[in-house]
């Protein structure tokens, strides 16, 4: 998760900004099937692809696009988790998190096409900290980046291969997103920033 | 460096479980081909021991290094201490030397989850055992029922404040067990007059297999190491599908896993452990 991801992650007060849609549920679900289409093509059919989401939510987009791609092609693509937490670069400017969930396919990485899937990229920063990740847990044959929003202001030399919508934002704006198996609803929402 | 945890009496509830979450989740790192991470990378841990505990200094020292930090162990045998250096002084000069986290020989061991209403009797030498007060702190905390079981001249006087029973006879308490926590009888104790001699202590406190299947179907042996075999706890006990001695020893390493990386990540702003 983007650090901006983790401050729209808090809790929101009603009317506190005005917030807009930028994806409807309809639009989430048309971006995701898109992205596996996409997958598929590049990787030609999904055969050694594993799907690994970053928490929090990640994880369900990831088990999404694993199904997606296995209604498509007919057979199971692994799909799985991987925590950065602590891999992250702002360990000692912040204070410490709970860890999230590493749950590798039991097939494992090695020699596999990784398919990272995130949220929202914005800085690079969370992209960077699971590439370290996941060279501690086996050496991909490849690593690709699927995002369902891509906000721009990156940091690091890191691009996404699968980008579900380009979000063109300022600084000061908060991207949230929202999936019903986390929030109970599917939204992705642009926030001006609460001064 | 200005975090401490000091006794496992500090923790809340809320901080004992966010431990043992994070813990659990460290606990895989042992499985992994690359058994590391960075996030201590850079970061000092001084183990300042002042009595000698092999396994723990062993098992903090494994916890920091899996968290890539760099340990420096202190014995206080033979170093300043022993020329009479205060404590406070020790620790200034060992924060001047640039250590980001001192560990100071203490011990607390594993514990499982959810443990509401679990009842674990904790048996043996409580007078003289550095987790038995840590385990009854921590796991009523937790939640679980824990009792106590040991001759009137182990327990130590203050043992009535205790948030846990007390009880004289073993196989009283064994049906109603969910876990049995078997301390180990110090060798330097057995000759002093504690108890007769160390046969009537094994007739009356040791867990032979006999005494194991007093216990319900699904409880389990734990022991904090090092152990006395024939002691407090006979060898096929020790060494029982019930037992869980050596899963204990790779979860301290975890649980110490978890400490470290709580207590050092973060702002200085954060909030006091």
């Amino acid at each position: 998760m983007t650090h901006a991801a983790d401050q729209a992650g808090r809790a929101q007060r009603p009317g506190d900004s005005p917030a807009r849609a930028v994806l409807e549920p309809a639009g989430i679900k048309r971006a995701l099937t898109r992205i596996a289409h996409e997958i598929l093509e590049r990787t030609n059919g999904a055969g050694d692809v594993v799907l690994l989401g970053i928490p929090t939510r990640g994880v369900p987009l990831a088990h999404r696009l694993a199904e997606r791609l296995e209604q498509v092609e007919g057979h199971p693509v692994p799909a799985g988790s991987l925590d950065i937490t602590m891999y992250r670069d702002d360990l000692r400017l912040r204070p410490a998190r709970a860890l999230g969930h590493t749950e590798v396919p039991t097939a494992g990485i090695d020699d596999k096409i990784v398919v990272l899937v995130d949220d929202v990229l914005y800085s690079g920063r969370t992209v960077r900290a699971a590439l370290d990740a996941l060279g501690d847990i086996g050496r991909p044959r490849a690593v690709q980046l699927a995002v369902l929003v891509d906000r721009g202001h990156r940091e690091l030399p890191i691009r996404p291969d699968y980008v579900g919508k380009n979000l063109p934002t300022s600084q000061r704006e908060m991207v949230r997103v929202l999936l019903t198996e986390v929030d109970g609803q599917d939204a992705v929402l642009l926030e001006r920033e609460v001064s | 460096m200005n975090r401490h945890l000091i006794s496992a009496g500090d923790l809340s509830q809320d901080d004992a479980v966010l431990i043992l979450d994070t813990a659990d989740e460290l606990d895989r790192i042992a499985e992994r081909p690359v058994k590391k991470l960075p996030t201590l990378r850079g970061r000092t841990v001084v183990n300042l021991f002042y009595e000698d505990s092999t396994r723990t200094r062993i098992s903090f020292e494994a916890a920091a290094k899996r968290l890539s930090a760099d340990v420096i162990n202190f014995s206080a045998k033979g170093s300043s201490v022993t020329k009479g250096e205060s404590l406070k002084d020790t620790a200034l000069t060992l924060e001047a030397m640039g250590a980001d986290a001192v560990v100071i020989r203490h011990s607390a061991s594993g514990a499982p989850h959810r443990l509401d209403g679990l009842r674990v009797t904790i048996v043996g030498d409580v007078l003289h055992s550095r987790v038995a007060r840590s385990n009854v702190l921590l796991l009523s905390t937790l939640g679980a029922e824990v009792t106590l079981v040991a001759p009137p001249t182990l327990l130590p006087v203050a043992v009535g404040s205790w948030p846990c029973a007390v009880g004289y006879d073993l196989d009283a308490a064994l049906p109603k067990a969910d876990v049995v926590m078997m301390l180990r009888v110090q060798q330097e104790r057995m000759n002093a007059a504690y108890f007769p001699t160390v046969r009537e202590y094994s007739r009356r406190y040791g867990l032979d297999a006999a005494r194991m299947a007093l216990l319900p179907e699904h409880g389990i042996v734990m022991h904090p190491g090092p152990m006395n075999r024939g002691v407090e706890i006979a060898a096929e006990v020790a060494d029982s599908v019930r037992s869980t001695i050596v899963e204990q020893v790779a979860n301290g390493v975890s649980v110490r896993m978890a400490v470290l990386y709580l207590l050092l990540s973060g702002s200085d702003q954060g909030d006091q452990r």
